[in-house]
């Protein structure tokens, strides 16, 4: 378990770091905070021929509110989030999955930008992105490219970023008035990737969805926004909608079988979260059904 | 908790002023490892020392048709790279049997393989080079033809006529069998009321230590001497092996283990990649270092558990129970492990299972198989977690098919605490245990009539919490009837050496071996309170095979029971030894005088006559003050073993709340409790924190453990991502209570803690979640109980 030998650089600037990855292409790899290259070096899953490490680039730290935005720049880092004043009171959705990310000693470590770019389909992060309607900033020789979090996710691993580009930070709209989230994931041990996972956003007005952004996680190659949410939006909620609803869910998904749960299993309790999200959001305790409803 | 001692008048050096027994003083060690200063082989530096790679087979099952390392060898920094022909010439291979397993049978295995691998993860070649990193890169470029093999996976086939035969000159693949029967078992299941049978099926798990298997073995050709440093649990059973298979005397042999992090019996065998280590060493005449890193870990550490046991339980219906039955059947990869055996886990299931109960009537096969996995052998609380599970699994259902309360039927059956001595059916023979006063205290403890209400009420408001109870007996302080009596040299007696250095502190030499659990503190609380000597001034050496007696070191819970006794005997000569040098310094008699507080007394009236560090003086440096004929010795060797049993059983009971979500699957633990008897508490804290541990491991086998292989003998999930060992987060609180029923076998009266909470967790969680799954009708006899398992049995997926 020791990495192979590699060159390493410690970037001076973004346009340092551009043209080191410029010129290395694929056989270099950026380093954030190293949770998730670290490990995979080590078992030798990868080998790159050089590091950019980019950990000296203040311009990438930071969260910052202008008006109704919200920036976090790209090595920001778990725990600053989970800590963060502007962050609890313009993405409070965001305070609370983050404490469901890892372990203490990681979320030190890990930042924002790493486990964006990195794109575990059982990650917290890109999920709450894509509820948040987040828009992330990419930087590359040719000036920057702003994305929507809906189509930065391309897969297991995979993104819309280039090997020559890097994740320079993300804006997110300033929760507004009627907003509200639910954030919930089934994970064997708390810390571990979830089995399945929701990140929720939502506008209620007089105990009616007036919009609803349903981002399942760990049931697909990616964060899904599910379609079924429109079946809950501008309608007094019964349980036979809700159960329309959970049965849409289930058509719409295709998870993955693997050692922690079978497709079967996730797709329950994906409904099973559902339930329980408009039950929360909705303060309806008598919709909280199990995904029987 | 109350400790009443049944014997006080044979405790006397105990029960002195200033004993420490029963005292929950800190460890000596405490500090020294706060401070970084422990030391582990990981951390060792040697000049010229290589360091080894293995690389390890990626088929469960091949013939090996070459290996081409010339690439490898010319790389910058390689020292060598070796095959399994090539260590031959030094290291002899070995068969893991012992005669009194009768029947039980393995093939030669070799440090490295030759022409086959057997399991995924079997090594093939030794790369050694100047850094891990250098041989890591070399092992990339090593190429090894493999022609796959069929692979003989799942157990319940490898005896089929139409699986292939791991081992052709074994004749099949049945490494034991044992067959028992007691009783009358037919006749007591007719005359039963009602009749219960399930299958049990255990996950294969493993024990998760800290710091992986490290060696640094150091071959000195001048001397002609091999040192190794190894983090074992038993330096003198390697120094006998390593000595054997490399054509040494054990003279020749030096073992070193200071600090071991962690090892729960995954560190009392001989493994073949450390044997490798130890030749290699002697093959390129310098000191060569292996730490295992965690993927190895998990593909060679020892396995355990991997059991589906049948069982069935007749009963009346007033509850008593008329007999058990089971049989078990075992995978244990390609090799019975050396020297202690992979068949013990299964023989152990047989002696246990129904052994807190009183009925005669007893049935048992247990089937021992190989197969293309890694090997199994002992962990933690060796075999009795099945025996347990399938004992109180089967109790729990007998009890709700007639409609019993589970402590009632327990109540009814459990061995009365003043029928001792008595034996099970499977021979086993009771010195003194106390099931019933155990279940009393543990009724009290959980307070288990509110208990019961609350789950009640909280029921009838969809949420479905459930208490699951069990009994157990726990095999400690074992004789040579263990190993000794099979062959194997593995020292059941362990020994002490005391001596009164020349500034009256004490230094003490013990066999007993430190892995963590205080064997140091137990030792150093022993020999201080005998002696009268504070525990600061009493320094404990282990750990050396150089500086230590001879003895068994640390497994099946024996170290305070037996190097306790040692170490008590052993200061009680010293203690007299030094009070007739005292006596004839102060012109009294020994009689008339005692030790406390570092310092000879009065026995009357308890005022200072000398220090100990004035005696010293005298003795080493002024004997010619001494009168003629006064040769103080102040020094004292005792070894102790244990005769009159072959074991010194203990008991306990267990007890677990915890809510199932049944939308989910999940189990929320809420709460544990244990019982336990360890006879004589030496020292209480130390006793807890080896129950909470040994707890903590049952709990990760009843909910997250297990190696998962798939049908071509890969294991799939060896890393700590997907391999889930249990975690604080998920952990409840865990409340010990004791009983206290010395041994009178020896003066201490100790017997063994460190296994009891292995021992029956995973069964009083099953049977909690099947008491929370009542209301639904589901029966669940399967750990670990995973929320997919919780789903499908409820018919939710
Ligand atoms: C034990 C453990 C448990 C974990 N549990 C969870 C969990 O429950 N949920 C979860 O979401 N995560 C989990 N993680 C992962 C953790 O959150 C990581 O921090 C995160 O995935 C990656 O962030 P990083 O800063 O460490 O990135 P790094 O490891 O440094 O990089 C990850 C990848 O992203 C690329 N990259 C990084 N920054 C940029 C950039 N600015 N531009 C372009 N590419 C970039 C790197 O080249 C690399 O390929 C866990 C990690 C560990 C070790």
């Amino acid at each position: 378990m020791k990495a192979a030998a590699f060159a390493y650089a410690r970037a001076t600037s973004v346009g340092n770091a551009l043209e080191l990855l410029k010129a290395y292409g694929d056989r270099a790899k950026v380093l954030s905070g190293g949770q998730s290259l670290m490990p995979a070096m080590n078992l030798r899953l990868i080998s790159p021929e050089l590091i950019v490490d980019i950990g000296e680039l203040a311009e990438l730290r930071g969260i910052a509110v202008t008006g109704s935005v919200v920036r976090i720049g790209a090595l920001t880092r778990h725990v600053d989030l989970l800590t963060s004043p502007e962050i609890a009171a313009h993405a409070p959705l965001l305070t609370e999955a983050i404490s469901h990310v890892a372990h203490p000693a990681i979320r030190n470590r890990g930042t924002l930008g790493g486990s964006l770019a990195h794109a575990d389909p059982a990650s917290e992060l890109p999920a709450c992105m894509v509820a948040l309607n987040a828009t992330i900033i990419v930087r590359g020789q040719d000036g920057e490219r702003r994305v929507a979090a809906g189509e930065f996710f391309k897969g297991i691993y995979e993104t819309d970023l280039s090997a020559r580009e890097l994740l320079i930070s993300v804006e997110l709209p300033v929760a507004g008035k009627h907003s509200v989230h639910f954030f919930h994931e089934f994970a064997r041990r708390h810390g571990d990737y979830a089995i399945a996972g929701l990140a929720a956003q939502a506008m209620v007005e007089r105990d009616i969805f007036t919009d609803l952004r349903l981002v399942f996680f760990a049931v697909g190659d990616r964060p899904v926004l599910a379609r079924a949410a429109t079946k809950l939006v501008n309608i007094t909620i019964t349980p036979a909608v809700l159960a329309a609803a959970c049965t849409a869910l289930g058509e719409e998904l295709d998870p993955q079988d693997d050692q922690q749960a079978s497709a079967a299993m996730r797709r329950h309790l994906a409904k099973v979260l559902l339930a329980r999200a408009a039950s929360a959001l909705l303060d309806r305790p008598d919709l909280n059904a199990g995904g029987r409803a | 908790m109350t400790i009443t001692s049944s014997n006080p008048e044979i405790l006397s050096e105990l029960d002195r002023p200033n004993s420490y027994i029963g005292k929950s003083v800190p460890r000596p060690n405490l500090e020294r490892l706060m401070q970084g200063r422990g030391l582990y082989v990981s951390d060792m530096e040697l000049p010229r020392m290589g360091h080894v790679v293995f690389l390890r087979s990626p088929h469960a099952h091949a013939r090996i048709a070459g290996i081409d390392a010339a690439a490898a060898r010319s790389m910058p920094g390689v020292i060598a790279v070796v095959t399994g022909k090539e260590l031959a010439a030094v290291i002899t291979p070995w068969v893991g049997v012992l005669s009194h397993l009768k029947g039980l049978k393995s093939a030669p295995q070799h440090a490295l393989a030759i022409d086959r691998v057997c399991w995924q993860g079997e090594a093939v070649a030794a790369i050694v080079a100047t850094s891990r990193a250098v041989a890591e890169d070399a092992a990339e470029i090593v190429r090894v033809d493999y022609e796959e093999l069929e692979a003989v996976t799942d157990m319940r086939t490898a005896l089929d006529p139409a699986t292939p035969v791991i081992h052709p000159a074994l004749g099949d693949n049945l490494a034991f069998e044992r067959n028992l029967d007691a009783g009358e078992v037919d006749a007591a299941f007719a005359g039963s009321d009602a009749v219960v049978e399930a299958d049990f099926i255990f996950g294969r798990h493993t024990g998760v230590t800290l710091e992986p298997r490290s060696v640094v073995a150091d071959w000195n050709a001048a001397e002609a001497r091999l040192t190794i440093y190894q983090g074992t649990q038993a330096p003198h059973m390697v120094q006998n092996i390593a000595a054997l298979h490399l054509g040494l005397e054990e003279s020749q042999v030096r073992v070193v283990c200071k600090d071991v992090g962690g090892s729960f019996g995954i560190k009392v065998h001989i493994y073949a990649d450390e044997m490798a280590t130890y030749a290699l060493s002697k093959l390129l005449r310098r000191p060569i270092k292996f730490v295992a890193d965690r993927v190895e870990s998990f593909n060679t550490d020892i396995h355990a558990r991997d059991h589906r046991c049948w069982g069935r339980i007749g009963v009346k219906r007033d509850g008593s129970i008329t007999a058990f039955e089971i049989d078990d059947l075992t995978g244990i990869g390609p090799y019975s492990m050396y020297p202690r055996t992979s068949a013990i886990e299964a023989n152990q299931v047989v002696n246990l299972v129904g052994g807190p109960y009183v009925t005669r009537n007893y049935r048992a096969r247990a089937r021992v198989v190989f197969q293309n996995k890694n090997v199994m052998c002992q962990y933690r609380a060796v075999g009795h977690p099945i025996a347990c599970s399938v004992t109180e699994g089967l109790v729990d259902l007998a009890a709700a098919k007639i409609g019993m309360d589970p402590v009632e039927i327990r109540r009814r059956n459990l061995i009365a605490d003043n029928a001792y001595p008595c034996a099970s059916p499977s021979g086993l023979r009771f010195e003194l245990l106390s099931h019933h006063a155990a279940i009393n205290k543990l009724m009290t403890m959980m307070d288990y009539d509110a208990l019961r209400s609350e789950q009640a009420t909280l029921r009838s408001n969809g949420i479905y919490r459930g208490i699951g109870i069990a009994s157990f007996i726990e095999v400690t302080n074992p004789s040579a009837a263990f190993y000794g009596v099979g062959g194997a040299k593995i020292s059941s007696q362990d020994g002490v050496a005391i001596r009164l250095d020349a500034q009256g502190s004490v230094i003490c030499q013990t066999s007993i071996t430190e892995q963590g659990q205080g064997s140091e503190s137990l030792t150093a609380q022993i020999v201080g309170s005998v002696l009268g000597v504070s525990m600061e001034r009493v320094r404990v050496i282990l750990g050396d095979t150089d500086n230590t007696p001879y003895g068994g070191g640390t497994w099946a819970s024996r170290g305070a029971g037996i190097g306790g006794e040692a170490a008590l005997q052993a200061a009680k000569i010293l203690r007299r030894n030094i009070l007739d040098v005292a006596a004839a310094i102060l012109q009294s008699s020994p009689a008339e005088l005692d030790i406390a507080d570092n310092a000879i007394v009065n026995a009357a009236d308890g005022a200072s006559r000398m220090e100990l560090r004035e005696l010293a003086r005298i003795v080493y440096f002024r004997p010619d003050t001494l009168p003629p004929g006064v040769q103080p010795e102040l020094m004292a060797t005792r070894h102790f073993v244990p005769r009159e049993y072959p074991f010194a059983f203990t008991n306990g009971v267990q007890a677990s709340w915890l809510e199932v979500d049944t939308d989910t699957g999940f189990v929320r633990l809420l709460k544990h409790w244990v019982v336990e008897d360890c006879g004589t508490l030496i020292n209480p804290q130390l006793v807890d924190e080896q129950i909470r541990g040994g707890v903590v491991q049952g709990l990760g086998a009843a909910l997250f453990e297990k190696c998962v292989y798939d049908e071509r003998g890969q294991l799939t999930n060896a890393n700590m991502a997907d391999y889930l060992v249990p975690m604080s987060g998920e952990m409840p609180d865990i409340d010990v209570g004791h009983v206290v029923s010395p041994t009178s076998e020896t003066e201490l009266g100790a017997k063994g803690a460190g296994e009891a909470g292995t021992a029956g967790a995973a069964a009083a969680v099953a049977n909690a979640v099947n008491d929370a799954l009542r209301p639904f009708g589901a029966v669940i006899t399967e750990i670990p109980l995973t929320p997919q398992i919780i789903l499908t049995a409820l018919g939710r997926i």
